[in-house]
């Protein structure tokens, strides 16, 4: 392990020059560039708040502020497009970057790190442009906004883990992309971002509760919207299973290095 | 002497579990046994020191590229290992990983993070790969807008920026126009005399003998030769003839001409061969070289005129020089069948190095129109190179006696 960190230390250069290539590429010729890292989320949250703020609203609770439930949705969404995100481009990850595997050589580790970087990056806008609509809205942050970097870090820890060891697998049985595609459109039903947790039947209680998004997501809205901090119980187990998740999959990435670019 | 390059019973094979959980199950320490595992290299050793140009060569599929992955490390090996002292860099797939969208700088950056340097040590060397590429400009415009030529000129001078210990060379890379091929060449001679070392993978036995001070042949994933280039395209020139035998006049050359042989085959061509004056058979050529061209005709029916031409054609199938033995005047009457006539033309090689094919037929008159025996394109392929003139370009070799007077 230690020496995968060395060979990504030294890498270090090439990692950031390739986050930065990364975001360049992605909005060269494109007019509004960068600010489409926060404009297509936020028309998500716009959306969601103009088709449901009535009906979801009113079910807020200890809540003052007229904006509450497209706070609740911010904060939601912040949390799930950073995971969304990771888990995306980790899937594909290998097969991208195929080609570049096949013919030259460098540390493969240094693949994901790029991954979650360019993820950080974009994330990190869509934060800035989050608080500055708080700021707008009349609801300023908290010190409870503290909590967000290592919500964050608990939010890649397990985007990654479990993006990777997909991603992996992707390489091997290319039917993980396809149907992970979907499986993502369900995870995100059954988490609460759009709706609260309570106005459930009770049914679905179980599997809100077997979902680890719904741990790291309602961290989020506790912090962003109620200025509390995260129920700390469930999040240390959250936190304990993502990094055990990581360190799955980034031994299982290391065994499976060696024979991933005779099959890419 | 010291090795940069050291290389003990490597061996790589590409496994098939039928099941991709077994291949899952194997890295967590299960053993299991695949359902298939094809080795393309297998028991290679050799080492390779400081300062040497060393030739890989060997037919298609022979295992020149798994070699090199394997010694670049995109590959790992299944068994043995490849120990390299020093840095290697290659420049096979040039341009590789070169984003459109960024210019040419910026790509720059970008590649030379790839081959793991620091953002101080480009910007130190960033002068030297701006002016060796010699694109003016176009280095700060967004590389979508290059040529592929400029695009290639980038990607050598970043590629060659650092000297590497070990250089890994494809022989037939084009960079581009002559200018800058022949730039290149200049750098990695002038790396060479620094100390570094060269792999060349090539398919011309001309340029590994040139090049190289040394050649592996492979095999059918072993190395089936290793020393004196002489030696080793000697023996890669016979493997290629064995499979030619083989697989009778079809595909002979790699460019994807196909040996068409026609005619009523009442008089075929047995052998042809060129041999040197000494009388050995030889396929490469010096310029001016005085040779033999060995004809055997076999007569498998009585034929009452036989008459043979033969055409040297260049690469290109441009007919480069052809005669028949109508226009010599030496028409043979009355060939019984079952007869074989051996026919020795000796002449000197005067062509401009390449590669030439012979061409010929077997009829009764001045054309194959009338009676045509056997007609046969590609009868045999060989390489003039120039060791012993002074250079000139060409397909003839016209040599000249200048004299300069300055005038009064």
């Amino acid at each position: 392990m230690s020496e995968l960190l060395r060979a990504v230390w030294r890498y270090r250069h090439f990692i950031l020059s390739s986050v930065k290539n990364d975001l360049k590429a992605r909005f060269a010729r494109s007019r509004l560039g960068a600010a489409w890292m926060i404009l297509q989320p936020l028309a998500q949250v716009a959306i969601y708040s103009v088709v449901l703020s009535r009906v979801m609203g009113a079910k807020l609770p200890g809540t003052t502020n007229q904006y509450a439930y497209s706070i609740y949705l911010m904060a939601g969404m912040l949390a799930w497009s950073l995971f969304i995100e990771v888990v995306t481009r980790s899937l594909t990850l290998f097969v991208d970057n195929g080609n570049l595997m096949k013919k030259i050589y460098f540390p493969r580790a240094t693949l994901p790190f790029i991954a979650v970087g360019s993820a950080l990056v974009s994330n990190i806008f869509l934060f800035v442009a989050t608080i500055l609509i708080f700021t707008i809205v009349g609801h300023a942050p908290t010190w409870a906004f503290l909590w967000l970097p290592l919500l964050m870090a608990i939010n890649v820890a397990f985007s990654l883990g479990l993006g990777l060891l997909l991603g992996v697998i992707n390489v091997f049985v290319r039917d993980v992309g396809q149907v992970m595609a979907v499986v993502l459109q369900l995870w995100f039903w059954i988490t609460p971002i759009v709706y609260m947790p309570t106005i459930l039947p009770s049914g679905f209680g179980r599997i809100i509760a077997a979902n680890p998004m719904y741990y790291i997501v309602s961290s989020f809205q506790n912090v962003l919207l109620y200025g509390q901090s995260p129920a700390l119980a469930p999040l240390a187990w959250t936190a304990a299973g993502s990094v055990i998740l990581l360190a799955i999959a980034f031994l299982m990435f290391r065994r499976a290095a060696p024979e991933m670019v005779d099959v890419l | 002497m010291s090795n940069v390059l050291e290389v003990k019973g490597l061996g790589k094979a590409f496994r098939d579990y039928g099941s991709e959980f077994k291949r899952f199950a194997t890295w967590f320490g299960a053993s299991v046994t695949p359902r298939n595992e094809h080795w393309v290299l297998r028991d290679i050793s050799f080492s390779v020191g400081r300062g040497e140009a060393v030739g890989i060569v060997g037919q298609n599929g022979a295992g020149k590229s798994t070699l090199l992955k394997l010694i670049t490390r995109t590959l790992m090996p299944t068994e043995g290992s490849v120990a390299v002292h020093g840095r290697i860099a290659a420049i096979l797939e040039l341009g590789m990983g070169f984003n459109a969208d960024l210019t040419g700088r910026q790509n720059v950056y970008h590649a030379a993070g790839l081959m793991g340097f620091s953002r101080e040590q480009i910007d130190a060397a960033m002068p030297d790969i701006e002016s060796f590429a010699e694109i003016g400009d176009y280095f700060d415009e967004h590389v979508r807008t290059y040529s592929s030529g400029m695009q290639m000129r980038v990607a050598f001078s970043v590629a060659t920026a650092f000297r590497p210990d070990i250089l890994i060379v494809d022989e037939a890379l084009s960079v581009g126009d002559a200018y800058f091929q022949h730039k290149c060449f200049k750098r990695i001679k002038e790396f060479r005399e620094e100390g570094t070392t060269l792999l060349i993978v090539s398919h011309d036995s001309g340029a590994v003998q040139s090049m190289c001070d040394r050649a592996i042949l492979l095999q059918g994933g072993r190395v089936f030769r290793d020393g004196d280039p002489v030696e080793v395209m000697d023996a890669y020139n016979a493997l290629i003839a064995e499979r030619e035998n083989s697989t009778m006049k079809v595909e002979r050359l790699e460019t994807g001409q196909v040996q068409t042989t026609s005619g009523t085959l009442e008089a075929v061509v047995k052998d042809i061969q060129i041999h040197s004056m000494d009388g050995e058979r030889i396929e490469f050529i010096d310029v001016g070289q005085d040779v033999e061209l060995r004809i055997d005709v076999e007569a498998r029916a009585d034929i009452p005129r036989l008459v043979l031409g033969y055409m040297i054609k260049d690469r290109l199938g441009q007919p480069v020089f052809g005669t028949n033995t109508f226009h010599t005047k030496q028409v043979v009457n009355d060939v019984a069948a079952g007869c074989t006539l051996s026919y020795v033309a000796r002449f000197k090689m005067n062509l401009g190095p390449g590669s030439y094919s012979i061409s010929t037929a077997l009829v009764s008159t001045d054309t194959h129109l009338v009676d045509n025996y056997e007609w046969r394109d590609l009868a045999l392929i060989f390489t003039v190179a120039n060791h012993s003139q002074a250079h000139f370009v060409g397909s003839a070799w016209i040599p000249p006696q200048i004299d300069i007077k300055s005038l009064p």
